[in-house]
Order: structure tokens, then sequence, then C-alpha cells
């Protein structure tokens, strides 16, 4: 048996009131891609951080190659080899790739920066991951995949012997993601250990060599990757069964517009993001929108709800007209929308999970008629049960809370008003498998109440669960509208995937 | 930016602290200068005495001249809520002086004056709310546009002269009392306990608080942010306008050179101190309240202590800089941590 490269043993973390990790045992090969999975607040981001530095254990150990360590700072751990790549990137956008992969580490020559040898030495890094670009492009016209490996080859010097990915794939395309693949096979036969923190449990089937499993701050177990079924993973991770949900709902009435159409988008277009653009929904329409990155999702949502202006185009609610511009007329007709980034767009991460909730039910009755305390206190804990949000308590900061339970107090903030139509940009991403189950449920359920709702979702197979018609976009217009036996992966996927000009845009 | 750290409303336990220890250090000097009984004697720090039926002393002082920053502060700490910053409160209080002094020497009865002189500085501060809502203008350089601006404004207005005027009603928000309490100090204390009642028992907080938070979000939930924005600077504006008002009824005359020079920054610093933090969201009326009559205290002391005007700048940003260190994250947390093991 040879000693692991990195091995952590009986680690407990305790936190007020809550202990994040309770005596988690983690073992990491060189030359292994070692898949960290759970549910948020599972404890992974807590275990990444001991192995950096960034949090005292209260007991437990680690050890590198068989040397016990104790790193008290990122600098530490990187003294022992360990780097990590986090999911938001921490680079300057401002500088250029080289200043980037040099930063902190300038070569210097006489006491000032060596600008060939800082060139010299990001080529060579970048080289390793056969990455090929200009190194004096300004990193912030870099597309993120570029930034992500930009990120990694940052990490690898010649000290890295363990290399931490936090959820590197999350803002990846397809393309993206398989190009970085195939560098983590690079490096793992270059020999190094690697730690992969993912939600997509077809990323771990096609890179990660082993797979361990914590579950609210316990391991549930280590297994090698290809003995695990997708089933029996997704269960040790929730710690239930997860039932198939059933079929998409059959279209039993005849999509017909007369005339009381729910959702009505007639030419709705800005330039340059999304071309003219209509279609209808009716009331319990589930209306998927599928798409690359870029494709105009994104943007489309974002004209139905007024947060950017149409330059034309129409959109009507049970046929009242949107004034455009104005979120303020889109709620009160009775759009609402989930955005893509829910941090920067959807939540005020210090405030509480109160006023988070009741955030847009206040500004619709305005600032002058406050909701009583009481009455805030009711509808919170009314949609904290009701979405099963997981929160120490009403007051905390929403900040605090995992991905999956943020999402659900947006969710909540916009059932409060009690919408028509109820926009979801990527509701399901970075979130963990159950809540994601969950938050597809829950659309299933407001169907049936009459709301009509759009959802967009990079991932196909959530889109084909919850939907009965999808549109595919694809540089930033509709292509194709698919129906009924149409709406399958494949089918999809093939329309995605079309080149320019092979079909008429719709 | 760490999700996790949360960022509470910072409690004002250090600016009070702050008053207390420079009233504790005050009465020391007493005490080592004339004996145990020196702090409430005739002269002391802590003394009040009565002149003419009005009570005197030092800590009466403090009372009657942290009025015009503490309204300059709470209007303050509204727009850095929204993440903003006033640079041009100080020109609005010339402004405001110079206004109500022409109008009295004019002959306008006292009340149109003021109300003249109030209504221009609520106007300059939707000047402020056009550039920086309506133009999308840095709310650093707007404001810096009017703080230079505005001190010409207030020499055009009074022919680059001291405009002195003699009314009764004016000089009672300068110089006046009720019940012995300074008007200028009672005004403010008004001020603070509307806008709190307001911001409390309305929703504004917690509005203002979600365009601080994220601007974004608060707009894309439906959120008047623009509105709300415009309003802080308005409200500013006003306060200052009333700042102002005290200052010139004071001197018993608007000093369009002098009068509110450097305010701006007595109050960005009573904003601070009073733990409202810069980078908007969370703020605390009453810290900014506090703030400023630690300001005042820190002020005092050091006239009373014999240090010279032109050097006293600096030992009060020393202490300044020593209380928003005690109150700063980094203080907190190894206190949090000590506390803790």
């Amino acid at each position: 048996m040879t000693t692991p490269l990195l091995a952590a043993s009986r680690i407990v973390v305790d936190f007020p009131g809550v202990r994040a990790l309770d005596g988690v045992d983690f073992e990491l090969n060189a030359g292994e891609v070692h898949a960290l999975m759970g549910e948020n607040g599972a404890g992974k981001s807590t275990l990444i951080r001991v192995f950096t530095g960034l949090q005292r254990v209260d007991s437990g150990s680690l050890a590198v190659a068989g040397t016990p360590i104790a790193p008290r700072s990122p600098r530490d751990a990187e003294d022992f080899g360990i780097r990590a790549v986090h999911q938001e990137i921490d680079l300057v956008p401002t500088l250029s790739i080289a200043e980037n992969v040099t930063l902190g580490r300038e070569p210097t020559r006489f006491g000032f920066v060596d600008r060939a040898a800082t060139r010299r030495r990001a080529e060579s890094a970048l080289a390793r991951l056969r990455v090929d670009v200009d190194v004096g492009r300004t990193l912030g016209v870099c597309t993120i995949a570029t930034q992500q490996l930009v990120a990694i080859a940052r990490a690898l010097d010649a000290t890295c012997r363990v290399l931490i990915l936090d959820e590197p794939t999350s803002s990846l395309d397809a393309d993206e993601t398989e190009r970085l693949f195939a560098v983590l096979r690079e490096l793992r036969a270059q020999g190094l250990g690697i730690v992969f923190i993912t939600h997509f449990l077809d990323h771990v089937e096609r890179v990660a060599d082993r797979v361990t499993v914590l579950r609210n701050g316990a391991r549930v177990g280590t297994w090698p990757a290809r003995e695990l079924s997708r089933a029996a993973l997704v269960e040790a991770m929730t710690g239930r069964t997860i039932a198939p949900t059933a079929g998409s709902a059959p279209g039993g009435t005849p999509r017909v517009d007369d005339g009381v159409s729910r959702l009505s988008v007639d030419r709705v277009t800005r330039r340059p993001a999304i071309a003219p653009t209509s279609f209808t929904m009716r009331g319990g329409d589930a209306l998927g929108l599928a798409g690359l990155l870029g494709s105009g999702r994104t943007e489309l949502v974002r004209l139905l709800f007024q947060a950017d202006a149409p330059d034309s185009g129409q959109v009507r609610v049970d046929g009242v007209v949107v004034p455009p511009g104005s979120v303020r007329a889109a709620i009160a007709a009775g759009l609402a929308l989930c955005p893509e980034d829910r941090k920067h767009d959807g939540l005020v991460l210090e405030a509480s999970v109160l006023e988070n909730l009741v955030l847009a039910l206040q500004a619709r009755r305005g600032a002058l008629r406050p909701i009583p305390r009481a009455t805030q206190e009711r509808l919170a804990a009314h949609w904290i049960e009701r979405l099963r949000i997981k929160t120490p308590s009403h007051d905390t900061p929403v900040g605090r809370l995992s991905g999956g339970n943020q999402q659900k107090v947006l969710l909540a903030r916009w059932l409060a008003l009690s919408p028509k139509v109820l926009l979801l940009d990527e509701p399901t991403r970075g979130i963990d498998v159950g809540a994601k189950a969950e938050i597809l449920e829950l659309v299933t359920m407001l169907r049936k109440d009459g709301l009509a709702v759009v959802f967009v979702s990079a991932e196909i197979d959530e889109v084909v669960r919850v939907c009965d018609r999808v549109l595919v976009l694809r540089d930033r217009a509709v292509v194709t509208q698919l129906e009924g036996a149409a709406v399958a992966g494949p089918t999809i996927l093939g329309h995605i995937a079309a080149r320019h000009g092979s079909e008429a845009d719709a | 930016m760490s999700v996790d750290v949360a960022r509470p409303r910072a409690p004002i336990t250090w600016p009070l602290l702050g008053i207390a220890l420079l009233l504790t250090t005050n009465a020391a000097f007493d005490i080592a200068a004339r004996g145990w009984s020196a702090p409430f004697a005739p002269g002391g720090f802590l003394h009040v005495g009565w002149h003419d039926g009005a009570p005197i002393g030092a800590l009466i002082d403090v009372l009657n001249h942290s009025g015009k920053t503490l309204l300059l502060a709470l209007g303050m700490t509204l727009v850095v809520a929204v993440r903003g910053i006033d640079l041009s409160v100080g020109s609005i209080m010339a402004v405001a002086g110079a206004v109500a002094a022409t109008r009295i020497e004019a002959g306008s009865p006292a009340l149109v004056a003021i109300g003249l002189a109030l209504a221009c500085a609520a106007a300059l501060g939707a000047w402020n709310a056009v550039l920086v809502v309506g133009l999308g203008l840095q709310p650093f350089v707007a404001t810096l546009v009017l703080m230079v601006a505005g001190r010409g404004l207030a020499q055009m207005i009074t022919d680059s002269r001291i405009a002195t005027f003699h009314d009764a009603t004016l000089e009672w928000i300068g110089n006046g009392r009720l019940v012995g309490v300074p008007a200028p100090f009672l005004l403010a204390v008004v001020a603070w306990v509307g806008l709190a009642l307001l911001v409390h028992k309305t929703a504004l907080r917690m509005l203002l608080e979600a365009v601080g938070g994220n601007p974004e979000a608060a707009r894309l939930a439906g959120v008047r942010a623009k509105t709300l924005i415009a309003g802080a600077y308005v409200a500013s504006g006003l306060l200052a306008g009333c700042a102002g008002l005290i200052v010139a009824a004071n001197i018993k005359g608007a000093d369009p050179f002098h009068a509110g020079q450097n305010a701006e920054l007595a109050a960005i610093f009573a904003v601070v101190v009073g733990g409202t933090s810069l980078a908007g969201g969370r703020f605390s009326l009453a810290g900014a309240a506090v703030g400023a009559v630690f300001l005042q205290t820190l002020t005092t002391t050091l006239y009373a202590r014999d240090v010279p005007a032109d050097v006293a700048p600096l030992p009060q940003a020393l202490v300044i800089l020593l209380v928003c260190m005690l109150a700063s994250p980094v203080m907190r947390r190894r206190f949090a941590l000590r506390r803790a093991t």
C-alpha cells in the first residue's frame, strides 16, 4: 500500500451551534482525480478550507505524503504543495494573462519585474495545460473557460502536488468542459493529485477515479467511480431514494391562441441581445428555453421581465400590455423573474432571509405601507415550511444559506406575490441534487395552480422533465419550437448543435 | 468577497465608550490640576452652571456645537446607505445661510427667509440626485461639483461679503434655549427622532438597505431604487440647509467663505464612527448621532486642554482612527476569537 499524497483523518470542525465536519476521513493518491460530492451544506467547502489553511480544525490531522501538516493560511498550504482554484475566479481581469499567472510571484531582475521572464513562465505553464493563447491579452476579455484555465495555470507551479478544483465546470459549456477534462487527465498522468468538486453526476463518470460523498458533515463513503451507479450516488448524497418524476405532462388540450393567452410575446427584440421572438403560453404551460451560454436565453427572459427594455415588440399578460422598460409594471402585470445570477441580481446577501422574502411584496405596497412585523414573520414561516427552506432563523443573512436554499428564498419572494407567469433562469444551477429535485417538483405543482412557467436550463434533462414545449435558441435567436414527442434530449441537442444557417430562424 | 461573513448593524458601543473615555480623561486632567472636586467645580469639564437663566459649561458647549454635525450626519447616513457620498453638504450650508441672511437684509419675514433657504438647500440636493441618478455620475464626482460650485454660488448671493443680520427668530435657531437645552441640539434631536420614526415606522429602512446592499437585486424585486436614492440626496441637502441656518444664526451673519468648511468630512467621520459602512447597505442613524456627539466632545476637549486650533486636527484624527480601528471587522473578530478561546 502506497502512502496517500494527501490524507485527512478524523477531521472535526465545529461552528457555533453546528458541527460542520464530524470526523471526516479523506485520502487522495498521486495520479488520481478524486471527486468530492455532497449536497450544499454537506461540508465540502469546509473540508477544502481545512486543506487550504483557511479553516482551523477542532481535532483530527492532515498529512502530505506521510508528513503531518497543519496549514494555518493558504500561503502555508501552498508551501506544502496544496493549491485551490475556486468557483469564483479570483484573478485580476484588468491584468494580462501572463501577469495573472505570475501574480504574487513575479520574476524579478534587479528588483524590477522581468517582463520577458513573466511571459516565458506563463507560456510554459499554459503549454503544460495544452492551452494556446496569447499571454499578453487582457484576462477580462477572455472567455470564462480561458480564465478558468489561467487560474489553474497559476496554481500549477513546480511545487504543486495537490490541485483542488471547486466546481470548475459550473460556468463552462460542453466543449469547454471537455477541454478542461482533457487537461485534468493530462495532469493526472503527470502525477498530480486532483480533488474535484462538482454537482454534475456525468462529470464524475467522465473524469473521476474515486468518489467521496459527504452528507451533513460526515463521510458517507468512498467508492471507485466506475463501480458507482448514478442512482447509488444520488442516494448517498441525499440519504433518500429519489423517485423518478413522472414523464412530461400530456399536452391534452390543443394549444390555440384563443385570445386569453396567459403570456403572449409578439416580436420582442433588443439589439444585439436577441432577434425578434414571438410565442404564447396558457396558464399551466411550462415552456423550456434551451441553448448554449450566450445563445440569448437569459437575454430573452430579461426582456420579458423588462429588466432590459425591448427595442420593439410587445409582451402581454392575460391580454394586458406590459409597458416596456418598467420592472415594476411587469411585476404588477404578474411577471416574476428568478435571475440566472441569484447572488448579483436576485438576493441582498447581507439582508436576512425574512427581508429577502418580503422584499418584492413590500416594494409593491410601497415604502409608506409597511407590512406589520407579525405578518412578515407569518409569511416567512409559511414559505420556509412550504418550500422546506433550511435556515437557522428568519434573521439569518441569506448569504449564509446554501445555494439551494437561497434559490428557494428567491422563489418564495415571488410566490408570495401570486404571480401569473414565472420566469426561471437556471433555477437549479450550482445547487445540490436534493434541492434540484424539490425545485423541479415545485414547478410541476405551480403549473397545476395555473401558473405559466418559462424554464431556462443548460441541463437538457431538466428541460425535458419539466417542460412540454421547448424553444431552442442559437446565436441570439429562437431557431425552432419543439412539442410533444420532439421534446427529447437528443432532438434538442441536435438543434442546439446544428450549424449556422442550416435552418431558417423562427 | 466572502459570503460567510454577514455584516450586522454595528453596535453604537464604541462611540459611546469613546465619549465616556473623553469625559473621564477630562475629569482626570481637572483632578490632577486642582484636586478631587475640580471636575464638577466651576471651570471643570463636567461643571454645569447657570448664567442669565441658562446653563453653561463644557458639556453644554458640546451639545450646542454638535447640533450641526448631527444634522449633516443624519443626511450623510441615508446617502451612504444607498452607496453614495455627499461632499457638497458644507457648501449647501453656506448657500442656505447666505439665502436666509440676504432675505432678512432685504426685509423678508424670518419664516419666509428660513423657508426659502431650506427650499434652496433641498433643490441643491435634488441637483445632486439628478447627476447621480439621472446621469449616472459617480456620487463622489457629482457632489464634488457642487462642493466647489456651491461656495461660489454662496458668494454670488452675498456679493462676496459676510452678510450680517439682526432677527430674533433666526438668531434663536443658533443661540436660543428651550428649558436649558441649546436650540441647535434640540433641532438636531427633533430631526433625528423624526427621521428615525419615519425610517422605522415605514418600510424605508428595509428598502434603503436593500438598495444599498444590492441595487440591481432591489430594482429587479420592484423596489423604486432611483426614487429612494434621489430622496436620500434631497434629504441630505435639506438637513445641510438646517445646519447652515444654525451656523449663520450662531454668528448672526452668513460667511460664504468659511461656513460649513470641512463640515462634510466631519459628517462622514461621524457616520463611520457610528458604525455605518461606506460600502452601503446596513445603516444606523443612532450611530451617526452618537458619532457626531463624540466628535464634538473630542473637539471641545482639545480646546479645553488649550490645544491650539491649528494643531487640533492631528489629535482629532488619531482618536478617530483609534475608534474606527476598535470597531473594524478585523479587530472585532480578534476580540470574538479571544472570547471564544
